[in-house]
């Protein structure tokens, strides 16, 4: 046995691929993401939530309050422009829970969206220094705003407590099991969409410029300041429900209130665009983040 | 020992301008070729980087066929002038770009120093970024809590742990950053300059860290410095890069001889043979500037004891006119250490002479650049050559008790006695 042991020590030549722990070369392959790598840095992607809060709000005298205020500041606007001005009903729903959902669960994305397709160019200072697997970046982002979605979720609740006792019905449902799963599929296709921009912005920076109007386009086209049922019949319905994000915004306020269009289809349709973000995202950003400190 | 470290024929092509507009073409070209099933075609061009030289193409090759092993427990030492193709290869060890040609197998964990104190965040306290740092260079957050003490022991930063880092002194930042990284246990350590920064008494501190490493543990460092004198007591072994090759590898001292003897002809001298192509304008300009050393044999280095002499010849063009020269010595970030002029002359029209003598034991061991200025009048510039030449002035060798660089920017030797009865 022990003469064994000591062949196969020998075996353990320089051209034996498996003594090597790490080849570096021009290529690789696409579907190699390495995943278990992104888990051994687990406490880093933790560090950079971290990070990102504790920097956020240091020297202001406010601090964490500001994660409450623009959605509420949000709300108001809405209120008046949405409910006073233009006079769009909310599905029976109290007009400012209605808006404070709508844009509570909006936030998330866009907030989720606009901060990983960033990703390359401003961590471009660290990622040109030290490797880390890219991917736990993006991650840690959508995580972080986990957070400030539930502090935001935490003062929608507290205005339907509010409400509860103004004799508004408002009652906790079975339906609540789900609202982990919409925000889950909001994080996906933000997270996806997030990184398919990064990976396109490395080298051109066009699509970075067009997603900040991009954005606010689509809150328009996403039922957050209106029902879905208020476009019934109009000939124009059809570029609201091509939305995969209108079937989630719509879910959250069923989930909440019991009312709103919820259609399986719909539900299947966001979860599906949900994988194919991810998918195409994971493979672009695989594909450039070998090599983007040379172009960025 | 065995081969921890194996670089195979590695190239790495860089375009060179901005990325704007008119790269979508190359990119489309580049693109067509693929799916024809041609080979890149922009892969074929390019030339050596030599930075001082205007190329033709806008590609170039910032490493060229580089092949080289590191066995374990060895400290290989890279040197090269700037632009010689360290970097590069050190990002490419580290993991942040990857090779148009070659491959490169690493055996056991890579952490890469290229810079301290990469994403530490000004807002956070020092403990915090102990944290941040440590996980970023690879460490798990057990391992981290665990050389905490240790780390913060090392920087002598004790009293400022929980202030935010943005309130630290450039001093204590870097010797945070640094204890952070000294305290990573990777197989491969891979260290860029990191040396430059720091009080003297922090330089022999990472130094002794960086010995202590290898010789200690067994582990492989691979090290960029411009500092020959650390190179030369820390590495085992030495590479010499230039212009993306590899011009020799091996034993210490003699790649450091090769490399001294062959950088310094080079940028010694600026000579301009026609008046036409000539720096200057109608009323004066400059043929030639040389920093001439005084050396033993041409193949000695200059060193903090050698005496320079700067030898200057300029076209004159206006007849009678009162003229002197003014020379700057500046460092090689760009700021005047000093400047000194000569004396006015009444001189004709034609080809002059001028000779600037700096002493032996005035300059310290840095790499420093000349200005010169052409003054009419003694009171108005009629030309001015910015930064026209560099040299570099290095430690004294024989002088090995101290490997830390002095401080300052200029040495001179002064009359300086412990007065004993």
């Amino acid at each position: 046995m022990e003469s064994k042991a000591t062949l196969s020590l020998k075996d353990l030549d320089k051209n034996d691929p498996a003594h090597w722990d790490l080849v570096i070369k021009p290529h690789h392959n696409l579907f190699d993401l390495n995943l278990r790598e992104i888990w051994r840095y687990r406490d880093l992607v933790w560090l950079f939530v971290r990070r990102d809060f504790a920097a956020q709000y240091k020297q202001t005298i406010l601090g964490p309050v500001w994660h409450v205020i623009q959605p509420l500041l949000t709300t108001l606007i809405f209120l008046f422009l949405f409910g006073t001005v233009a006079r769009i009903g909310t599905d029976g729903i109290e007009p400012i829970l209605f808006y404070m959902s709508g844009i509570t669960i909006w936030n998330y994305f866009s907030a989720c969206l606009t901060t990983t397709s960033n990703t390359f160019i401003s961590n471009a200072n660290i990622f040109g220094k030290v490797y880390f697997p890219r991917l736990v970046l993006p991650v840690s982002v959508v995580i972080s705003n986990i957070i400030r979605f539930g502090i935001q979720f935490g003062l929608l609740l507290v205005f339907m407590i509010v409400y509860a006792f103004k004799g508004v019905h408002i009652s906790i449902n079975f339906y609540w099991i789900f609202i982990p799963v919409l925000v889950v599929i909001m994080a996906g296709i933000g997270l996806g969409l997030g990184i398919i921009i990064s990976s396109l912005t490395t080298k051109y920076r066009d699509m970075s410029l067009l997603l900040t109007f991009a954005i606010q386009l689509a809150m328009y086209i996403t039922p957050v300041a209106y029902p879905l049922s208020f476009l019934k019949g109009k000939s124009y319905q059809w570029i609201v429900t091509i939305n995969p994000l209108t079937s989630i915004v719509e879910a959250f306020r069923f989930c909440l209130f019991g009312k709103g269009t919820v259609t399986m289809q719909g539900m299947i349709y966001s979860i599906s665009f949900m994988i194919a973000s991810l998918v195409l995202g994971a493979l672009l950003f695989n594909k450039v983040e070998k090599d983007f400190m040379d172009t960025v | 020992m065995s081969t921890v470290i194996q670089v195979d024929n590695i190239s790495k092509q860089y375009r060179l301008g901005e990325v704007s507009t008119g790269t979508i073409a190359h990119d489309v070209n580049r693109w067509w070729h693929r799916i024809r099933g041609n080979e890149d075609p922009y892969l074929k061009i390019g030339e050596e980087n030599e930075r001082t030289q205007k190329g033709g193409s806008d590609y170039v090759w910032a490493l060229k066929n580089i092949s080289f092993d590191v066995q374990q427990g060895e400290v290989l030492g890279i040197i090269g002038r700037n632009g010689a193709g360290k970097s590069t290869l050190l990002k490419i060890l580290s993991r942040t770009t990857v090779p148009t040609f070659g491959e490169v197998k690493i055996k056991g964990r890579v952490a890469s120093l290229l810079e301290v104190g990469t994403g530490f965040h000004p807002e956070l306290t020092g403990r915090d970024n102990i944290f941040l740092n440590g996980a970023i260079l690879g460490m798990t957050k057990q391992e981290i809590k665990r050389k905490f003490d240790e780390i913060v022991d090392f920087a002598g930063v004790e009293r400022y742990i929980d202030t935010p880092v943005k309130r630290y002194s450039s001093g204590m930042y870097v010797r945070l950053a640094f204890a952070v990284a000294a305290h990573l246990e990777p197989e491969i350590l891979i260290v860029d300059e990191v040396l430059a920064v720091g009080d003297a008494e922090f330089q022999k501190k990472c130094l002794g860290k960086m010995k202590d490493v290898s010789d200690k543990d067994g582990r492989t460092v691979l090290f960029v410095s411009h500092n020959m004198v650390a190179v030369k007591s820390l590495c085992s072994k030495a590479m010499y890069l230039k212009n993306g090759m590899v011009v020799e590898a091996g034993e210490t001292s003699h790649v450091i001889n090769n490399y001294l003897s062959n950088s310094q002809n080079k940028s010694l001298l600026q000579f301009y043979e026609d008046a036409d192509h000539a720096p200057g304008n109608d009323k004066a300009k400059l043929r030639r500037i040389e920093v001439c050393p005084e050396l033993d044999t041409p193949i000695d280095s200059v060193t903090v004891k050698t005496k320079l002499n700067i030898e200057i010849e300029f076209w004159n063009f206006e007849e009678g006119k009162m003229i002197n020269l003014t020379i700057f010595i500046n460092t090689y970030a760009g700021e005047c250490i000093f400047a000194n002029g000569s004396q006015v002359a009444n001189l004709s029209s034609g080809l002059h002479k001028a000779v600037c003598v700096i002493p032996a034991n005035f300059l310290n061991d840095e790499i420093y650049s000349i200005s010169l200025m052409i003054v009419g009048d003694a009171s108005y510039p009629i030309c001015f050559f910015e930064n026209i030449i560099s040299f570099e002035v290095h430690e004294d060798r024989e002088n090995s008790g101290w490997h830390g660089k002095w401080p300052g920017f200029i040495r001179p030797k002064l009359d300086f006695r412990i007065l004993t009865t």
